[in-house]
């Protein structure tokens, strides 16, 4: 039966369904027991935001508490991937990623290429990205882009609890290194969860919301974003399909493109900095897959390309807001040559 | 002369509003009971809504297009020599809720999970008259695909809708063909006297003829809606290709075969089934299901001699367009209502026809 969770609650439910099936998964991260000022275990934070609260004592030995040393412990766990663990990282903040891009890029994503097939490395490592919790230019970016450049990892970005749950449970499942990415804005939202344990295959994208006027495909957060855009459209009469991609890589090529193909019409919704961002990577997909079916030009909704700001009201304009959405779907919708 | 308020119905478990897609009548149209009054689109597919009484449809509160909560009314019914004021008071009323939003949300429906034969079965409860039926779905269904029959029978009777082992909200362990059996007799077990109206759909309607059979006394009657184990033709493609299929792409064309219109398929009713199907458990299930359903291409299931057997009163309706279990093939039962221009989801399709099918069936198998 489902129940309604929050995101975060969801995240923690998928993570104890797997270790309580799985005895290789364990947990390595910062703050999961005690934190900075705590006395110590018995203050079982659960992590930073508190995603992991609850599983320390419950699987004693299998959560462990790492320094603040990135490098180390996401290198220790996907060391632990290749001897057949399957470890679950919690590398705080996407912007601290690039301490460690040697053991994610060069080690973990090359073995099973470079060793013909015959490594595995079982390796999820979580992440918050994301704009919104006035948390400044070094705790806020939208990195997913850098790592689905990169053959090799696979990388998802959960949209709601449903999603965040089934998504986790195939990231642990699956056999090749996972970045998967929790939007720190989204913790508390909430939605019904199956209470069973199930899995979300990837590369198969949602179809939040069907529409014959224009196609949206959003990431992460911005998939309510271009929710509510969706929803006031339809009261102006322009009927929007919603898609979630749910995974950049893979990406769910075909769903996108059999939209556009009956929309004619498409605008990307994404939170990351516009330059090589998944934006203008759909974009390039469905200029060369499907050409003969636009109708108007693609339009591109993304932050700006400057840091974070730290102001908020500056922050609040940076992030892409239901508006400037609907204007983008209102000016493809209303295009002529 | 009684003013009556036509309310959105609640149309599955997870219905929370409707939207107006056409009124079928107008205001001064004289209606009986089961008059097609208006077309409902509740997400997961489009519901004609019939009059529960007899009247003239006096207001027609909320307009085509209008997406209104369950519960709230849309129109009012009223004798044609019921008062003018005391009509436009409740017409008044309603439009003021509409406005405001505020309708109250009560569905009734009461779910509940009982240990059967081992097996956790999950159930949802309507209704409370002193007939109790019993509703079975198909092979891949669960209790929600009683959307459009539980609720106007609830009217009257005690009506329980299950999910079969492996289906639903139901235990994902599931053998073989008497694991549904079984599951379904333990139910009747736990739930108690009295005995019961079995309703069965497909695979359902095979495995409640031999619920009747093995336990006889605890069975008043049977209505077989387009029922598996009856003669061996059966679409044996569309049981596997459902069992395989994990994508929206792959499960879509599947499930447009089970409607006499494919158009009836929403993205919400894939989307449902997908959740499920992803469930862990599922997979193995459907497929040890399909399997016990099938021998080589034909339906490895037989009922007849079973059916044959029971004294208890048995009514049969199938859907002239079925392409899952095609009828006019050999070995179908005798005395079967056809119902034109539904497929094999008649139930979904043409649910009056399925409801007036139980109430015959209780009538004639009541205490």
């Amino acid at each position: 039966m489902a129940r309604t969770i929050s995101y975060r609650e969801a995240i923690n439910e998928a993570l104890a369904q797997e270790m309580e099936r799985d005895p290789r998964v364990i947990i390595m991260g910062e703050d999961n027991a005690g934190g900075a000022g705590s006395p110590g275990e018995d203050d079982a934070w659960g992590g930073v935001l508190g995603v992991t609260k609850g599983l320390y004592h419950r699987f004693p030995g299998r959560v462990l508490d790492t320094p603040i040393s990135e490098s180390a412990f996401i290198g220790a766990a996907i060391g632990a991937a290749t001897r057949g663990m399957r470890p679950v990282a919690e590398l705080m903040f996407i912007d601290f990623m690039g301490v460690c891009f040697d053991q994610i890029f060069n080690q973990a994503a090359k073995f099973r290429y470079m060793f013909g097939g015959r490594a595995i490395t079982p390796v999820t490592v979580r992440t918050m990205y994301g704009a919104g919790l006035r948390a400044a230019a070094q705790h806020s970016q939208a990195l997913y882009p850098i790592f689905t450049h990169i053959p090799g990892l696979k990388v998802v970005l959960p949209s709601s609890p449903y999603e965040a749950k089934g998504l986790m449970i195939q990231s642990i499942r699956d056999d090749d290194p996972v970045i998967f990415c929790e939007h720190k804005m989204l913790y508390d939202t909430v939605g019904e969860v199956p209470e069973e344990s199930y899995a979300i295959p990837f590369g198969e994208a949602n179809i939040v919301r069907e529409g014959g006027d224009v196609t949206i495909v959003a990431f992460g957060r911005m998939v309510g974003t271009a929710e509510q855009a969706a929803g006031q459209l339809a009261g102006d009469g322009i009927e929007c399909e919603v898609i979630d991609p749910r995974t950049t890589s893979p990406l769910d090529a075909d769903t996108i493109l059999e939209s556009v193909e009956s929309t004619g019409r498409l605008v990307v919704v994404d939170e990351a900095t516009p330059r090589c961002n998944m934006a203008t990577d759909v974009c390039a997909l469905v200029a060369q897959e499907a050409f003969g079916a636009l109708r108007a030009p693609v339009r591109m909704v993304t932050a700006p390309h400057t840091p974070v700001p730290f102001s908020d009201a500056l922050e609040d304009l940076y992030i892409p807001d239901p508006q400037r959405v609907a204007n983008a779907v209102k000016s493809v919708a209303g295009w002529k040559r | 002369m009684t003013v009556r308020g036509l309310a959105v119905p609640k149309w599955g478990l997870s219905m929370t509003t409707g939207k107006i897609l056409a009124w079928l009548v107008s205001e001064g149209t004289e209606v009986e009971e089961g008059t097609e009054l208006a077309e409902i689109d509740t997400d997961k597919i489009n519901g004609v809504l019939e009059s529960p009484w007899p009247g003239v449809v006096r207001r027609i509160v909320a307009p085509v297009g209008a997406t209104v909560p369950v519960g709230a009314v849309i129109a009012v019914i009223a004798p044609a020599g019921a008062a003018e004021e005391e009509v436009e008071r409740m017409a008044a009323g309603a439009r003021e809720r509409l406005a405001s939003g505020i309708v109250p949300e009560e569905s009734g429906t009461a779910f509940g999970t009982v240990e059967a034969d081992g097996r956790q079965i999950c159930y949802a409860t309507l209704g409370e008259g002193p007939e109790v039926i019993v509703l079975v779905h198909g092979y891949g269904g669960d209790k929600g695909s009683w959307l459009f029959v539980q609720e106007p029978l609830a009217r009257r009777h005690t009506v329980h809708a299950l999910d079969l082992p492996g289906h639903g909200g139901s235990g994902k362990r599931v053998e073989d063909f008497g694991s549904l059996t079984g599951a379904v007799a333990g139910f009747l077990d736990a739930i108690g006297a009295p005995p019961a109206h079995l309703v069965g759909h497909s695979l359902g309607g095979a495995v409640v003829t031999a619920v009747a059979a093995a336990r006889p006394g605890r069975v008043r009657s049977l209505t077989l809606v387009a029922p598996a184990g009856f003669g061996t033709e059966i679409d044996a493609g569309y049981v596997r290709s459902f069992a395989a299929a994990s994508s929206r792409r792959e499960l879509r064309p599947q499930l447009g075969k089970l409607f006499a219109d494919p158009g009836q398929v929403t993205g919400r009713l894939v989307d449902d089934l997908l959740r499920y199907k992803r469930l862990d458990g599922v997979a193995e299930a459907l497929k040890t299901v399909s399997e016990s359903m099938l021998d080589g291409d034909r339906q490895a299931i037989d009922v007849t001699t079973l059916h044959a057997g029971l004294a208890v009163p048995t009514v049969v309706v199938w859907g002239g367009s079925d392409r899952i279990l095609p009828y006019g093939e050999a070995g179908r039962p005798p005395g079967v209502r056809l119902v034109d221009g539904a497929g094999h989801m008649v139930h979904m399709e043409a649910p009056a026809a399925v409801v007036a099918a139980v109430e015959e069936a209780v009538e004639a198998g009541g205490s």
